[in-house]
């Protein structure tokens, strides 16, 4: 059973971690004062009155959608350069052909990204 | 077939030194030991930020509470803890309430593999100066802090508040653009030491670190890390002159401490990272190391014992200076300008760099070359390429705002949405086209984005 | 396995299946997203559990700290709103139809792996460490490997025509409001 235990640390110090937050978090509204006041509730915009916020309306740049999808493809490109990195003295030059292939391969597509614009906050 | 079936692993993988047999009172002390330590680092961290940028600008900082000072940080937070608690009655309560915990919980978690030093003896226990190892812990580490994001995302969320939606936005796309630069950077850590292990890495860095050999990793991880951790000059999702105060805009009391502390956190916990991975840990530098070295004790005085807590500590330290003086000294970045270090400059170099330093490795690997010398010539060359190209970037940045003048001044509308609003840079008012101001000039004192474009690639950008 | 990590892995599949359950239920779009976190959370722990540590981290790293983050990105980027969306609730025909997919590709996956699986054990001694996933890919699964590379590239495309600008009638997908 050495294998669990090597985890039994950490979930201690999660569990303290979390002990902690969550202390923090209900401590803060008890040692509080608590006045009632209209204003203090509302959205905070530099003490004017918040702007009305239209419904489904006032949408965000979608390229931040695309910097989240760039981030899965490259996480991925990641995992796998991570299992090739500690194996590659046993894999040699053909795990580096492999290698280049791949990322020449998902380069391809980061090159074909950075023409079309995608990489470009304007 | 299965991967289980696969047989035993190379020795190098499995950590160094014994893990999983601590009692379970030492494995409580050393759980409560690094929580104390992150606290204690926190509130000397903001103590000595203060005191250093308060230096840096001809000030004398906080120097009323506590021999110089010290004391502050933990003055601000009791007096945190007497503010009111709000919540906004917009908020979505759960979440609100949930974000903080989500932000700190991870940020401490990840601490869980950092080796503080090698074997010691606690009250008569031989046992390792880290609370934990696994074969695969700096993935934890980069898994768990990635949990982090939640805290941010959510925090702007739930605050149903626009100001703290778009810090949000801008925060957790900024921490996910280096995240992938950050762990680029490690595979040639990986590559050099065979294992994930924590303490197995700081074990390979016994001759040399790997900062030497890896000088452009180190650099890109130097950066990314900055980024990561949303600091100056990065730290774009706190600009005041344009988002309040980010995503935690919202918060105050213990929650707003809470997303402090794990901002905090997260700044120790990446440069314990750069110690480890490219400074040798809690090895002592250089000629230190030489200390007491003979061959009953190969490892030298200052490398055995609770000495190498020092050197660890004093590490971090440094990087926690630098983050410091970076904030001093830099102004903060534009968006677009930051968003191009991490996704054009960042990534590919370090992908050229993995497959250059893999070639190397694959090439020498049956041939006695001298291989440190060689990657410290392929190292130093990349290196150089590395600020060739920053600094490449940045005149071609001036030149692209030099040429700005052809920025068509179409598609502006002076109603736009039914309200009247002023030309940006690069555009002029339809009745007065003839009378503008040229781009250059009228930005000449300001640091105003502008429709400033590539050349090359600007084709439809 | 020993009696406790079965108990373990046993209340970790609880708590998959039933946060799972409550992600299709919740009214609230982001309490969905956040549901599925701990169901994604949970089968990383099923997969500590079957000695799989690289592939438990992996499935934080990507599933846990890529994928939802993507969703979440999705569901700010069109403001989603707090509170219950009454929109979110299917008919009842829907919902049958809906349950019956899953069940059948419930059963599909059990049959499968029920299978392909059932007699294998576990060997203590061995991990699922990086080194043998490594040795594993990049010995006998390197055409899969390779072809992985194309997929992406196919993501990569796809992702760009979708918030493509230049394309007649596209400037909907554009910004509206909320900086640059």
């Amino acid at each position: 059973m050495r294998r669990v235990n090597v985890y039994a640390p950490i979930l201690v110090l999660g569990l303290l971690s979390t002990g902690f937050a969550v202390v923090s978090v209900v401590a803060g509204s008890l040692t509080g004062p608590k006045r009632y006041n209209r204003a203090r509730l509302d959205a905070y915009e530099c003490g004017i009155e918040p702007t009305p916020q239209p419904v489904g309306g006032g949408r965000f740049p979608v390229k931040y959608y695309l910097t989240a999808m760039l981030f899965i493809i490259f996480d991925i490109e990641i995992i796998f350069l991570y299992p090739w990195a500690v194996a590659f003295d046993s894999l040699g030059l053909f795990g580096l052909v492999e290698m280049v292939l791949f990322i020449v391969t998902v380069f391809v597509a980061y090159a074909y990204v950075w023409r079309r614009g995608g990489l470009d906050w304007d | 077939m299965s991967v289980h079936t696969l047989g035993r692993l190379p020795l190098a993988y499995q950590p160094a030194g014994t893990f999983g047999t601590d009692p379970w009172w030492l494995v409580v002390l050393k759980a409560v030991g690094i929580f104390v330590f992150l606290v204690v680092m926190t509130l000397l961290a903001i103590w000595w930020e203060r005191r250093v940028v308060a230096r840096m600008q001809h000030r004398i900082g906080p120097n009323r509470v506590g021999p110089q000072g010290l004391l502050q940080s933990l003055a601000d937070g009791i007096k945190l803890a007497l503010k009111e608690d709000i919540v906004p009655r917009a908020a979505d309560k759960v979440v609100f309430v949930l974000a903080p915990v989500l932000a700190a919980v991870p940020a401490f978690m990840a601490y869980a593999v950092m080796p503080f030093g090698p074997q010691v003896s606690i009250f008569g226990h031989r046992t390792m100066l880290q609370l934990t190892d696994l074969p695969v812990a700096v993935l934890y580490v980069i898994a768990v802090t990635s949990i982090g994001v939640y805290g941010i995302v959510l925090a702007g969320w739930s605050s149903g508040s626009t100001y703290p939606l778009l810090g949000a936005l801008r925060s957790s796309a900024q921490v996910i653009s280096y995240e992938i630069a950050m762990g680029l950077s490690f595979v040639a850590v990986f590559l050099f030491a065979g294992s994930m292990s924590t303490s197995q890495i700081v074990n390979q860095q016994t001759n040399l670190w790997f900062a030497i050999p890896l000088l452009p990793s180190f650099l890109i991880y130097a950066t990314a890390m900055v980024g990561e951790t949303n600091r100056a000059p990065f730290d774009l999702p706190e600009a005041e002159g344009e988002l309040v105060g980010g995503f935690h805009t919202e918060y105050s009391s213990l929650k707003f401490a809470l997303f402090f502390l794990a901002e905090y956190i997260n700044m120790v916990t990446v440069s314990t990272l750069a110690t480890t991975l490219f400074l040798g840990g809690w090895r002592a530098p250089w000629p230190l190391s030489l200390v007491g070295v003979d061959p009953a004790h190969p490892e030298g005085l200052l490398n055995t014992g609770w000495w190498p807590v020092l050197w660890f500590i004093a590490k971090i330290n440094i990087f926690i200076f630098v983050f410091i003086w970076l904030r001093g000294t830099l102004p903060r970045l534009r968006y677009d300008q930051f968003m191009r270090i991490g996704w054009k400059i960042l990534i590919p170099v370090s992908l050229l760099w993995i497959l250059a330093v893999a070639a190397i490795r694959a090439l020498t690997l049956d041939i006695t070359l001298d291989r440190r010398t060689l990657f410290v010539w392929v190292g130093g060359v990349l290196a150089v390429v590395f600020v060739v190209s920053l600094a490449w970037d940045t005149l071609a940045e001036r030149r692209g705002a030099a040429g700005a003048q052809d920025v068509p001044a179409a598609g502006f509308d002076p109603m736009a949405g039914g309200y009247p609003v002023p030309p940006l840079p690069g555009q002029s008012l339809p009745a007065y086209a003839d009378l503008a101001v040229s781009p250059v000039s009228a930005r000449a004192g300001s640091a105003e984005p502008d429709g400033t474009r590539d050349p090359v690639e600007g084709d439809d950008a | 396995m020993n009696a406790a990590v079965t108990v373990v892995f046993a209340l970790l599949g609880v708590l998959a299946v039933g946060s799972a359950l409550l992600v299709v239920t919740t009214r609230q779009v982001v309490h969905a997203a956040l549901w599925l976190v701990v169901a994604l959370g949970a089968v990383a722990g099923c997969y500590l559990l079957l000695r799989a540590e690289f592939v438990a981290w992996v499935q934080v790293l990507v599933y846990v700290g890529a994928v939802v983050v993507l969703l979440l990105f999705a569901l700010m980027l069109t403001k989603a709103p707090i509170g219950v969306s009454e929109d979110l609730d299917a008919g009842l025909a829907q919902r049958v139809v809906a349950a019956m997919v899953a069940l059948a590709t419930g059963a599909l996956l059990v049959t499968v792996l029920v299978d392909g699986f059932s007699g294998e054990v576990i060997d203590q001694g061995a991990t699922g460490g990086a080194p043998a996933i490594g040795a594993s890919v990049f010995r006998s699964w390197v055409l899969p490997f390779e072809v992985l590379s194309v997929l992406l590239l196919a993501a990569l495309v796809g992702a760009i025509v979708l918030s493509r600008r230049d394309v007649p009638g596209a400037g909907a997908a554009d910004s509206v409001a909320g900086g640059r």
